[in-house]
């Protein structure tokens, strides 16, 4: 077999990996505008939030602690003990769910009925807001996330493709787990969707919210439901990428990854997500291989968005999205 | 009540205002956003090294201070909005260290037709080295295409002065900054007869699996990484997953701070950087600013700082400013000197082993001089290394000269294209 050919098999499986990163982050947009029509400009931040929470609890830090100590003079810290990596990511959970209730309290209830451009702004002063508000609570100095996940080369599957090719292919151990959990993330999310109570009441709202008020489902329970929903998506994405490059406020910038699989996958399907995030991995990585090197290179996100531009104009509702069609 | 109103009013700003007579120097910082891990360091360093001179001194030449913050969250459009806003501070800003080579492009022609220097330091118009040019813009003690040099000789030292038909990687932010050392390693590349590879990556670069895997596949002996921000974690940690050894992969001074291995942790060790200044905190200033910043409560920041990397850098910024203010006021006779006197102050710079001795920083950094023609020092740069059992980078060889030869020639060739494009007339 041609040497181009294997290195393209090997490119190919790194860019599903890579689409499954960018998928996870896609999924927490997906599933706020599925149930509220929201395009929520915070997610990237929400990620970044979750993240800077887990670290902080599970290193023991004392939330807004530089503020404590310019304000009273103090020099604290650490609590001095050590959460466990899942008991922190518990805890992270419940900061999420209160987080979730706070967005939906103190902005959204006051914005129902309210354009979507209106919703969108609100989301943007979110994401500001957020940002500023974790610097103050966790600093701004990045910080090394281990929750134990494993990290490097895969070795049986180099072992194995070496006996085979006789050229041992790089599959990043935390790539795997990252395909593992985001698996489970989007079954788990389907059947909720599918067979809950809960779930039938989010597509219930995402249909109709007034229809949904008519039949008894709480708006504002629906509505923390889904953001504390995007707040667990958002902290499993933090998770990944933040182990890969430690937690730090680049971490805001990966919805600029989200954005053309949003627009590949529909905004309203989370398999669309997944199916939109590995089309771009695969895509962006087989081009920037194969092209790449003809044009100078760093064409990945020129090609996701260049493909995503394409979808816009021939199947604008992406390849999953609900076509809207309103009738006059 | 109009007449009350107005005295009330100059009162507040005969009290609030600060003295015309002090000496301004704006801070143009990055303490929030995607970069404030590393804008954090640097300023509190820049800060602290004025505030001691401030409190231990009384000031430069009895002058007192004025720090003026001005955050830009390295934004260059906010970095400009900065400068507009305090170039009029305390009657008058004397220099500004921008912090960012977006920021700087935009300024050089705002601060040349002002009549403010700028110090560029490390970063920047690399053929502002060019005084003859470039009047205002300032980038001592060595710049990119330094660096560039810099790398290569290291790598040349380390093969016994051969490295034709070696393969050697540049990793790099696809930006202008990530660009600047292009020229000079294809340069170099003809003169010592190395394969360079060119692979860019996207910013912001927390995506960089195409690069690693064309390295896993074409194996270079040596990667040079120019890089910043999450960029530099993400590829060291991915050299470390495709067991890139450490030793040959080598940063710009810009992708080597304690910031850049934590994500990699133990794993990084042997990664190496290259370094303009001296690093750690095993010099008699610090005990200074331990005295008379920090225990004092005045520090710019947490005071957790001292001693890393960028804010050693910092420190050393601020100390070359301040040393430039003594030479203008020794140069012009008053102690109260203006944006144009520190220009002569910069342009006469001369930073010895003495002097830095004598200011509590023995070996800091290199020996330069500038002049007129020349705006950069002499060039001499170093290499440090990641030692992650003690957690700190250690600089492993005294500071070189770049390859002037290939670097002079660079500067002229740019800064003649930049003079004609903008009708400026060099001289000096």
């Amino acid at each position: 077999m041609p040497d181009q050919l294997i290195f393209a098999m090997e490119v190919f499986l790194n860019g599903l990996m890579a689409g499954v990163l960018y998928a996870l982050v896609a999924l927490g947009f997906v599933l706020i505008f599925k149930a509220s029509g929201i395009f929520n400009f915070a997610q990237g931040v929400l990620a970044l939030f979750a993240a800077l929470t887990l670290v902080g609890i599970m290193d023991g830090q004392v939330p807004f602690s530089h503020l404590i100590n310019a304000v009273f003079g103090t020099d604290i810290h650490h609590f001095g003990w050590h959460v466990p990596a899942l008991a922190a990511i518990l805890l992270t959970m419940v900061v999420m769910v209160a987080l979730a209730w706070a967005v939906n309290h103190f902005i959204f209830r006051h914005l129902v009925g309210q354009e979507p451009i209106i919703l969108f702004m609100a989301t943007i002063g979110l994401a500001y807001f957020l940002e500023g508000f974790g610097d103050i609570m966790w600093g701004a100095d990045i910080k090394k996330l281990d929750v134990g996940l494993p990290q490097g080369i895969n070795t049986v599957i180099d072992e194995v493709t070496y006996g085979i090719f006789g050229y041992g292919f790089f599959i990043d151990n935390l790539d795997l787990w990252a395909t593992f959990v985001a698996a489970l993330l989007v079954i788990a999310l389907v059947i909720f969707a599918q067979y809950s109570k809960h779930g039938r009441a989010m597509r219930a709202v995402a249909d109709d919210h007034q229809a949904a008020l008519s039949v008894g489902v709480s708006l504002n329970f629906i509505w923390v439901m889904v953001w504390s929903l995007a707040g667990f998506v958002a902290l499993v994405a933090g998770i990944m990428w933040g182990t890969k490059s430690g937690v730090q406020f680049s971490l805001s910038l990966i919805a600029l990854k989200a954005l053309p699989v949003l627009m590949l996958g529909g905004f309203t399907s989370i398999p669309g997500a997944i199916v939109g995030g590995l089309i771009i991995g695969v895509g962006e990585k087989l081009f920037e291989f194969a092209i790449g090197p003809m044009v100078g290179g760093a064409t990945e996100n020129w090609f996701a968005y260049v493909l995503a531009l394409l979808f816009l104009v021939f199947r604008p509702q992406g390849l999953f999205g609900e076509k809207i069609i309103e009738r006059v | 009540m109009k007449q009350k109103l107005m005295a009330t009013a100059l009162a507040a700003a005969m009290v609030a205002g600060p003295a015309l007579a002090d000496l301004t120097v704006v801070d143009t910082s990055y303490r929030t956003g995607p970069y404030a891990a590393n804008g954090i360091p640097f300023s509190d360093g820049y800060q602290d090294y004025f505030t001691l001179l401030n409190e231990r001194d009384g000031g430069i030449g009895g002058e007192k201070i004025n720090l003026v913050e001005c955050e830009t969250g390295y934004n260059t459009e906010k970095g400009v909005e900065c400068y507009e806003a305090t170039k009029g501070e305390g009657g008058g800003a004397l220099v500004y260290q921008p912090l960012s080579t977006g920021i700087t492009y935009q300024l050089i022609p705002k601060a040349t037709a002002d009549g403010i220097p700028l110090h560029t330091m490390g970063y920047g118009r690399t053929s502002a080295k060019n005084g003859a040019v470039f009047k205002w813009v300032f980038n001592y003690p060595a710049n990119y295409w330094d660096g560039a040099s810099h790398a290569i000789t290291h790598i040349l030292n380390e093969n016994g002065g051969d490295i034709s038909g070696r393969k050697i990687a540049l990793v790099y932010h696809n930006s202008a900054y990530g660009k600047e050392p292009i020229r000079t390693l294809e340069e170099l590349s003809k003169k010592h007869g190395f394969e360079l590879t060119l692979l860019p990556v996207d910013h912001p670069g927390q995506e960089q699996k195409s690069q690693w895997l064309q390295i896993r596949r074409e194996k270079p002996d040596n990667v040079i990484m120019w890089g910043w921000g999450v960029m530099n974690q993400v590829a060291i940690q991915e050299a470390v997953n495709i067991r890139f050894p450490m030793d040959q992969f080598i940063g710009i001074w810009w992708s080597g701070s304690e910031n850049d291995v934590k994500a990699a942790g133990d794993k990084a060790d042997g990664y190496k950087a290259l370094a303009f200044h001296n690093l750690g905190d095993d010099y008699p200033v610090y005990d200074d600013i331990q005295e008379y910043v920090v225990d004092s409560g005045n520090a710019a920041g947490a005071g957790d700082q001292i001693g890393t990397v960028l804010y050693n850098r910092g420190m050393y910024a601020a100390m070359l400013a301040a040393e430039a203010i003594k030479t203008a006021q020794e140069m012009h006779g008053t102690a109260t000197i203006n944006a144009a006197q520190m220009r002569d102050g910069m342009e006469n710079l001369e930073m010895t082993e003495e002097k830095m001795a004598a200011l509590g920083l023995p070996n800091f950094g290199p020996e330069f001089s500038v002049s007129c023609e020349n705006h950069g020092g002499n060039g001499f740069g170093a290499v440090s290394q990641w030692n992650a059992e003690a957690g700190e980078f250690e600089l492993i060889t005294d500071y070189y000269q770049s390859d002037q030869e290939i670097i002079s020639m660079l500067v002229a060739e740019d800064s003649a294209a930049f003079a004609a494009e903008n009708g400026i007339e060099p001289g000096c």
